[in-house]
């Protein structure tokens, strides 16, 4: 109160710990994380693999390699199918996919949920009970049966149309997050501030509420991520996603159902091994990203 | 009615028993005797000195306030002594309860001190009390802890102490949730389960700071009461100088994790000997004196803890500071009977300088009270340092752990 | 509480029928009940289909439709004809359902009972060796796909029996028909393991972290300083303060979680061959069955609306905040 209006040199004096702006803050908190550096970096890797080593690697995922059914050898790392399919081509392009279409629908479902959450949470009465409701409606259908369902009518479309029908099945979640920050934001002196100047609402909630809200949306948006993977890859294994003669990390899996008892573990281990990093190293970075984003949750070390 | 009226009335003149030097008596008579007392806590980015060696001795039945702005290590104090501090806490020191150590204590040890020998009130009646039980049941809870008795017992006296609080309808009112009471009605639950097994030493936390001014009289009123009732020594720790005036017999003034000054209450207000005290008192608002002049506050914000510099951690903003005051930490020496303070220049405060002049020269603003005069000439809106210390508060931020 | 109850009851009503409403919606624009008809070879007359489309009541507007399709649900019991004449809706939902429940239910206690321990271990552990360990676990199940794992470990379990030569754990169906009595129990003991494991890992896992995080909260609050204050021990307090607070949060998001693990359910029914309520989705999609996956979706809206009702009446009990407002 008083204290702001006397900023005053005296104060400065005495700090002996270097003031830091937030966002350092934010990326020191990250970096202290070790797990989420390493899965960082982990993230990366596959990412760097699956895009660039997908192209420069000898064998496309529709090549067919006149070797049937052999185990992993420095010809074929991940071994080949009993077509022939080379398993190390199939999984970079099944990552690929995977890799796209779980990023699409964390793009996605967060800006439409973050929107839809943040008007319901700020103009309140009618129009969040209403906007609720939808949600409410959307989050008691199970999305691996609205999204089988939705799927199989779009499935020849393309990866995009997949990521969309996940995408509209994810984002009510999301609202639901960000509708419970903005009901207890719009009640902040500054937002009260903001629009006592006149502020219209548009600029309240892009300016005042949002800002406020974007370390629990990106946190929000690894979940996304990693809950877009598993769902893609649970419908392609159903055989409702991604179709032949495409593949993604599900359909390999799916195809290779009986491979494990057949003895060619091969087919089985290095898809799923696959799905369990990128997820893994996704959580992990959220994890990071909370701690970072949240102060309350410091860590004081024994 | 509010706590600035208690140092508008004349001083206090029973300033407790005996007349010794505080620490020249025995600690036999000391119900509790916290010596050189140090809590660390270890963090990323070092380790948080938050006690720095504090030693006092609390006689039976005196209260014994602890004045000290956010962060000067006024609770932390208190948690050690009850033993409630995080287990990452390093403590080192010594805190006798009736010439027992209670530092290495195991915490079943404890057990058996906590509630019944020393209790402890907490500064947020709002989250003090879980809200899934009744008042009754938390009431009984605190009975059952210490006495070998039957939950009817229990019962009657948990109604028996919230009468004794002053809760109208106690035989009603017990059979309540938390949230169907207002924050002093909440408080005075949390007294009555301080005093439910007649402790020795009651440890009141701030047990005004949360409450609506018009409330905190009251509050005090049971508190004074519980400790009249218990006839328990009690520490009473605020920020508040007006509530320190009204209800301690001695007080010991923090800064930074130590104590910089400590000694009866009349010798501290008329008399101190630490520029920091005489600061504290300089912002409080005073009926007595009808002036036009603006309340002075202390310039600046108390050190952080964490790598500490050497020298007196009040000299950025202290108006008397030398070269020495940047190396060496004083010591707190003699200064009047049975009051003691920490400053190499305890002597130029002998003269009772006016704390406002006083503080007025180091102020970094000397530009600025000619502008907020203006201001406050022009709109009728009262002068900042007003705000700064309503009630007589040095700040209302809660105290923080690192 | 009983008003309370009754009053709770009385809103979802109308949360049941527009959701239904918004099912009807999604499978009538989602599902195209003549295309395997029209698919086959040589393509049937066009008599044939209207036929077909006349007695699934395709020829009506979707109001009318969806309108002939709750009364025949809700007056009759009926759900409507499956385009496999054969197929009776109402019977085969009812074998199904008594199926998965039990698989669900079975894994949703298991998961909730790991859930709360791991929590509360780890919460009161925090940063020690046992909450790394627990966290650790935790993040994996959270990432590895259910189906995956199923298949994983039921190559585990028939390992295991083929080495051992003991066949009590099953890696196929819901039981081995003609058992009768304590055999049949066992039998199905045997069979529900595995599925249960698959089950509930997902769950347990998220449950887990937010267990923790409630317990967290709870720990660090200031009616537990107090209740420690009193002198009670910090066994008593961990358990009568904290746990009985930090189970609150719990409850809702079970129920909310409730739908997922539906979905769960599906892929684990997948994989082991459980003759449940995953294969008659799966089958009633792949055939475009309109009615039988009406009926799979309606259920399992009941089931999420039911399970939210008994989470806010649970909240209720729990915490006396709730119970006057």
């Amino acid at each position: 109160m008083a204290e702001t209006t006397t900023p005053n040199r005296a104060a400065e004096r005495e700090f002996t710990v270097k003031a830091r702006t937030q966002s350092q803050l934010i990326v020191r908190r990250f970096f202290q994380h070790r797990l989420a550096v390493v899965s960082l970096v982990v993230l990366i890797a596959v990412v760097l693999l699956a895009f660039v080593g997908g192209a420069l690697w000898k064998y496309s995922y529709s090549d067919i390699t006149p070797d049937n059914s052999v185990p992993p050898s420095s010809d074929h790392p991940f071994g080949t199918d009993n077509l022939g399919y080379d398993e190390f081509a199939r999984v970079l392009r099944g990552t690929q996919l995977s890799i796209e279409i779980a990023f699409s629908v964390a793009i996605m479902a967060t800006v439409v949920g973050t929107v839809w959450g943040a008007v319901a949470g700020y103009y309140r009465h009618v129009a969040d009970s209403l906007m609720m409701r939808v949600v409410d409606l959307i989050l008691t259908i199970p999305i691996l049966a609205a999204g089988a369902l939705l799927t199989k009518k779009v499935q020849h479309t393309g990866w995009w149309a997949l990521a969309l029908v996940i995408a509209a099945l994810s984002w009510p979640a999301v609202s639901r997050i960000v509708r419970g920050q903005a009901l207890s934001l719009r009640e902040k002196e500054y937002v009260e501030a903001a629009r006592a100047l006149g502020a219209r609402d548009g600029r309240i909630i892009f300016r005042h509420l949002l800002p406020n809200i974007a370390g629990q949306i990106i946190v929000v948006v690894t979940i996304l991520v990693a809950s877009a993977i598993l769902i893609e890859s649970s419908l392609s294994y159903l055989g409702f996603g991604v179709q032949n003669p495409d593949v993604s990390l599900g359909s390999l899996i799916s195809g290779s159902d009986t491979a494990l008892q057949g003895g060619r573990w091969w087919l089985f281990y290095f898809p799923g091994i696959f799905i369990i990093l990128i997820c893994l190293s996704v959580n992990f970075i959220g994890d990071g990203l909370r701690d970072a984003f949240d102060p309350t949750q410091q860590r004081v070390r024994a | 009615m509010t706590s600035d009226s208690a140092l508008t009335t004349p001083a206090r003149t029973d300033s407790g028993p005996g007349d010794a030097g505080f620490d020249e008596t025995g600690f036999d008579e000391a119900v509790l005797a916290v010596e050189d007392l140090t809590v660390d806590f270890p963090t990323p980015d070092g380790v948080v000195q938050a006690v720095r060696g504090v030693s006092y001795r609390l006689r039976s039945g005196e209260v014994l306030g602890i004045v000290g702005e956010s962060g000067s290590g006024k609770s932390v104090t208190s948690l050690a002594v009850m033993g409630l501090l995080p287990r990452t806490a390093r403590v080192s020191g010594s805190v006798r309860f009736r010439g027992r150590e209670l530092i290495g204590l195991s915490d079943n040890q404890m057990n058996a001190v906590r509630g019944k020998k020393i209790a402890m009130i907490f500064q947020d009646p709002m989250t003090s009390l879980n809200p899934v039980y009744k008042i009754g049941y938390q009431l009984a809870e605190a009975v059952l802890a210490h006495n070998d008795v039957s939950r009817e017992a229990a019962r009657k006296r948990a109604v028996e102490l919230l009468e004794l609080v002053g809760i109208p309808f106690p035989e009603k009112r017990i059979d309540q949730y938390p949230h169907e009471f207002s924050g002093g009605m909440r408080q005075r639950v949390v007294i009555a389960i301080a005093m439910a097994n007649d402790p020795d030493v009651i440890i009141a936390d701030e047990p005004t700071t949360a409450l609506d001014v018009t409330v905190q009289a009251q509050v005090l009123e049971a508190l004074r009461a519980a400790q009249l009732e218990t006839h328990a020594a009690m520490v009473l720790i605020t920020h508040d100088l007006g509530v320190v005036a009204g209800q301690a017999d001695r007080v010991l003034v923090m800064y930074a994790g130590k104590p910089v000054e400590i000694g009866p209450v009349d010798s501290i207000y008329y008399g101190p000997q630490m520029p920091y005290t005489l600061g504290l008192l300089g912002s409080l608002p005073r009926l007595d004196v009808r002036s036009q002049e603006r309340l002075t506050p202390i310039q600046g914000a108390p050190p952080s803890l964490l790598n500490l510099p050497p020298g007196c951690p009040f000299t950025p903003r202290c108006p008397l500071a030398r070269p020495i005051c940047q190396t060496v930490e004083p010591e707190l020496l003699q200064v009047a009977p049975e009051h003691r303070a920490a400053c190499h220049f305890s002597a130029e405060l002998r003269g009772h300088p006016d704390p406002a002049e006083l503080f007025a020269t180091t102020t970094a603003d000397t530009q600025l009270p000619a502008e907020f005069g203006a201001a406050a000439s022009t709109d009728a809106v009262p002068g900042p340092g007003e705000v700064h210390t309503v009630g007589g508060a040095i700040d209302t931020g809660e105290e923080e752990l690192p | 509480m009983f008003a309370f109850a009754v009053r709770r009851l009385l809103v979802s009503i109308p949360v049941f029928l527009l959701s239904t409403f918004f099912v009807f919606i999604l499978v009538a624009y989602g599902a195209d009940p003549l295309g395997q008809l029209r698919a086959k070879n040589p393509p049937p007359s066009q008599a044939v289909l209207n036929a077909m489309a006349n007695t699934l009541y395709l020829n009506r507007g979707l109001v009318p439709r969806y309108w002939h399709w709750l009364t025949q649900l809700i007056l009759h019991g009926n759900w409507g004809p499956s385009i496999n004449s054969g197929t009776d809706i109402g019977q085969l939902l009812g074998s199904s359902l008594t199926l998965t429940m039990r698989l669900v239910i079975l894994a949703m206690i298991v998961a909730v009972f790991f859930a709360i321990l791991a929590g509360v271990v780890s919460a009161v552990r925090q940063y020690s060796k046992v909450d790394y360990t627990i966290t650790l676990i935790g993040f994996l199940f959270l990432s590895l796909p259910v189906f995956w794992f199923a298949i994983l470990l039921k190559q585990l379990a028939i390992n295991f029996n083929n080495s051992t030569g003991t066949y009590f754990l099953q890696t196929y169906g819901a039981n081995t028909p003609g058992e009768t009595g304590w055999s049949a129990f066992s039998d199905a003991i045997g069979h529900i393991i595995l599925p249960t494991i698959v089950l509930a890992m997902t769950s347990y896992a998220s449950w887990s972290r937010f267990q923790r995080a409630s317990m967290l909260d709870v720990l660090g609050s200031d009616y537990m300083r107090l209740a420690r204050a009193k002198g009670l021990s910090r066994r008593r307090v961990m358990i009568r303060h904290g746990l009985r607070t930090a189970l609150i949060p719990l409850t809702t998001q079970v129920a909310l979680d409730v739908a997922a693990i539906l979905g769960g359910a599906v892929l684990t029914e997948n994989v082991f061959g459980w003759q449940g309520m995953g294969t008659m989705l799966i089958s009633g999609i792949e055939a475009q069955d309109t009615n039988v996956i009406l009926a799979w979706l309606v259920v399992s809206a009941i089931i999420v609306i039911l399970f939210n009702l008994i989470a806010d009446l649970l909240y209720a009990v729990l915490d006396p905040r709730i119970r006057l407002g």
